[in-house]
């Protein structure tokens, strides 16, 4: 075994993925670490006491105020993920299938066009397009169609919805895509040839072979909103708090670190949770398809 | 239509455009009730294009596809009485082998265990009993494509359509599933309808075959008139192997033709022998098959046959066939005659003086 280690070929390996292993151990699982390790330390005001405690879970876990803004967290990562997978999927079925091939390259390329910006600029937009005087508004009152500017559309978590489903479509839309590409035209023929109509083929068969691309999509989508921070604070008016506006007050506003952590660590573990039921089901999907 | 056997496929005067391509030109072609045709033909010719027409997957330009009697017009894919084995089997990847095999069952009225007890009697049909359980990415490619047979003929459909369904199986499978589809067809009775791109394949299993080049059919025959009577030279090139000597047309009556034939001297061919060349190459020849020569040995006796002197140029040795290829006085390419390895002959050697016994039944004058 450990001439098997230290064998030429297996040095150089090493050698290959040490630096992006050490930076990786650096950047991520340290800080990680250190979070865990905060989590179960006192709060000593401006100060971590280095006592173990599971007095911050406890907290977490009773606060209603925190409950609430979880359960928000993922009714909104929940919505976002939904309307993102149900608009995706006729747009990645068009490109799939509609689109001539010669043409789909330039399609995924029109798609990618929103990235061109930056993130933060995109929101910023999107509050100038829903704002109390923003596009919409002024345009609808100028044209007389409402009198007073409609206010469900800022400040609340329909406009977070929309803009984070905006910010995340063309995640949705490349697995959902690529799916649907894999999938061998004659299957749909057969679907056709066994005496199905085009709707059911496409329930009976097109939908299940397309199923993996959904299930990446729905996780890519719902892990990075979950803990979108943003969008809440520039879109939300900073008034419908999302779990990591509520870390980042814990942790710099109020320096709290050990109960900041200890909520990080929560969120994180939900989103594992949530993300590993995905993956069970991806597999079940998988299974039979190799 | 009363006296012959009921016509199943009627394809009237059928054009089929792709943007400015004709991929089929004016297809007239009857196919008969429980009979098993073939579409025979180089690719690109619309054997594929034909088939899925009837099926219903192509629109066509001009022209009617009945089935049955019945105008196909407006009738979709997937409400023709026909069913089709794909050329890539098409095996739903996500389904198992029994829920691909009951995939066109679900409106069925039938019960649960009727439809189960069905599926295993498909299934025993193509000899996968006992494989319902098995996943269909689990299964190698001759049982993909039962698979794909009984998934179509569980459906007892009018006419089943096959699209190149052995082409992607190794030799000996191929020739055993030959030999299977042949009886199954004869089992269930129902019209077959076969394309395919290997000559060999639609003699097997045919009963009479349809040899399409570009866009048109060439000619429709059973095997036998067609591997013996080709009607042009395209057809003659296309089926088997033939050779080529030229020729010139010496006098004409109204019985038959008196031609000489390079290498083999003056011959009367009556009309029936006589095929069309092809348009780009009206010079007339004379073919023959292989099989139909035969070469004497220096010490055999002379025969009723005609004879002519060949050297032997090349040998190819085939196990139960030798090829030999053999140049003829005055003619530039050698001939190619096969021989049966037929107890006490020998395999000549190359470079041998022999001769070839002939007979003028077996040539065919193209012009």
């Amino acid at each position: 075994m450990t001439k098997r280690i230290f064998d030429a070929e297996a040095r150089q390996g090493y050698s290959l993925i040490a630096p992006p292993f050490v930076y990786a151990l650096l950047i991520l699982a340290a800080p990680l670490l250190t979070i865990l390790a905060y989590s179960f330390l006192t709060d000593g005001y401006l100060e971590v006491v280095k006592e173990f405690t599971l007095e911050n879970y406890a907290q977490v876990f009773s606060d209603p105020i925190v409950r609430k803004i979880m359960l928000r967290s993922l009714l909104v990562a929940g919505l976002v993920t939904l309307v993102t997978v149900v608009l995706a999927f006729p747009v990645a079925y068009y490109v799939s299938f509609m689109v001539r091939p010669e043409r789909k390259s330039m399609w995924l390329f029109l798609i990618t066009i929103p990235f061109w910006t930056s993130y933060l600029i995109r929101v910023f937009l999107w509050k100038v397009i829903l704002g109390y005087n923003g596009v919409i508004n002024s345009t609808l009152t100028g044209l007389g169609i409402i009198d007073e500017p409609l206010t469900f559309i800022l400040y609340n978590v329909n406009s977070i919805v929309l803009t984070l489903a905006h910010a995340y479509a063309p995640f949705a839309i490349l697995p959902i895509f690529v799916a649907l590409e894999k999938i061998d035209r004659s299957l749909l023929e057969a679907g056709r040839d066994l005496g199905e109509s085009r709707v059911m083929t496409f329930w009976r068969v097109t939908l299940p072979l397309a199923m993996p691309g959904v299930i990446a999509a729905t996780l890519i989508v719902f892990i990075p909103t979950i803990g979108d921070y943003v969008t809440p604070e520039l879109i939300g008016g900073g008034k419908i708090p999302m779990i990591a506006n509520l870390i980042q007050v814990q942790m710099l506003a109020l320096d709290n670190r050990p109960l900041g952590s200890a909520l990080a660590v929560t969120a994180m573990s939900i989103v594992a949770v949530v993300s590993l039921i995905f993956l069970f089901l991806n597999r079940r999907f998988l299974k039979v398809r190799q | 239509m009363s006296d012959g056997p009921k016509a199943m496929i009627e394809c009237q005067d059928i054009h089929k455009y792709y943007g400015d391509y004709h991929a089929l030109r004016g297809i007239d072609l009857t196919i008969r009730e429980g009979e098993f045709f073939s579409l025979l033909g180089p690719s690109g010719c619309g054997k594929t294009t034909l088939l899925r027409t009837i099926a219903g997957f192509e629109d066509i330009s001009s022209g009617a596809v009945l089935i049955d009697g019945k105008h196909m017009e407006d009738v979709p894919a997937n409400q023709r009485p026909t069913n089709m084995v794909f050329q890539s089997y098409a095996i739903f990847p996500h389904l198992s082998v029994a829920q691909n095999v009951a995939f066109g069952l679900r409106r069925d009225p039938r019960g649960k265990a009727e439809k189960a007890a069905l599926v295993e009697e498909a299934l025993g049909m193509v000899g996968l009993k006992g494989y319902g359980n098995r996943a269909a990415h689990a299964l190698s490619g001759g049982q993909r494509q039962r698979v794909a047979l009984a998934r179509a003929l569980i459906l007892k459909p009018k006419v089943l359509l096959l699209d190149e369904p052995l082409s992607a199986l190794d030799r000996k499978m191929r020739e055993q599933m030959q030999v299977e589809l042949i009886k199954l067809q004869r089992q269930v009775g129902i019209t077959f309808v076969l394309v395919t791109h290997d000559q060999e394949e639609a003699l097997v299993m045919s009963d009479r075959i349809a040899v399409m080049f570009e866009g048109g059919i060439a000619q429709l025959d059973e095997p036998e008139a067609l591997y013996a009577r080709p009607r042009d030279r395209r057809v003659a090139d296309f089926i088997g192997v033939m050779n080529f000597l030229p020729a010139q047309i010496i006098g004409e009556t109204d019985s038959h033709v008196t031609v000489q034939v390079g290498g083999l001297g003056q011959v009367d061919l009556p009309h029936s022998q006589i095929s069309r060349a092809n348009p780009d190459d009206p010079e007339p020849t004379i073919g023959f098959r292989p099989e139909t020569m035969t070469l004497i040995g220096p010490s055999q006796p002379h025969t009723q046959a005609r004879e002519t002197e060949a050297v032997i140029d090349e040998v190819v040795y085939y196990g139960d066939m030798t090829y030999y290829d053999l140049r003829l006085e005055n003619v530039p390419e050698p001939v190619r005659i096969s021989m049966r390895n037929v107890f006490g002959r020998d395999v000549q050697a190359v470079g041998t003086r022999t001769r070839l016994a002939w007979s003028p039944g077996s040539l065919v004058l193209f012009r």
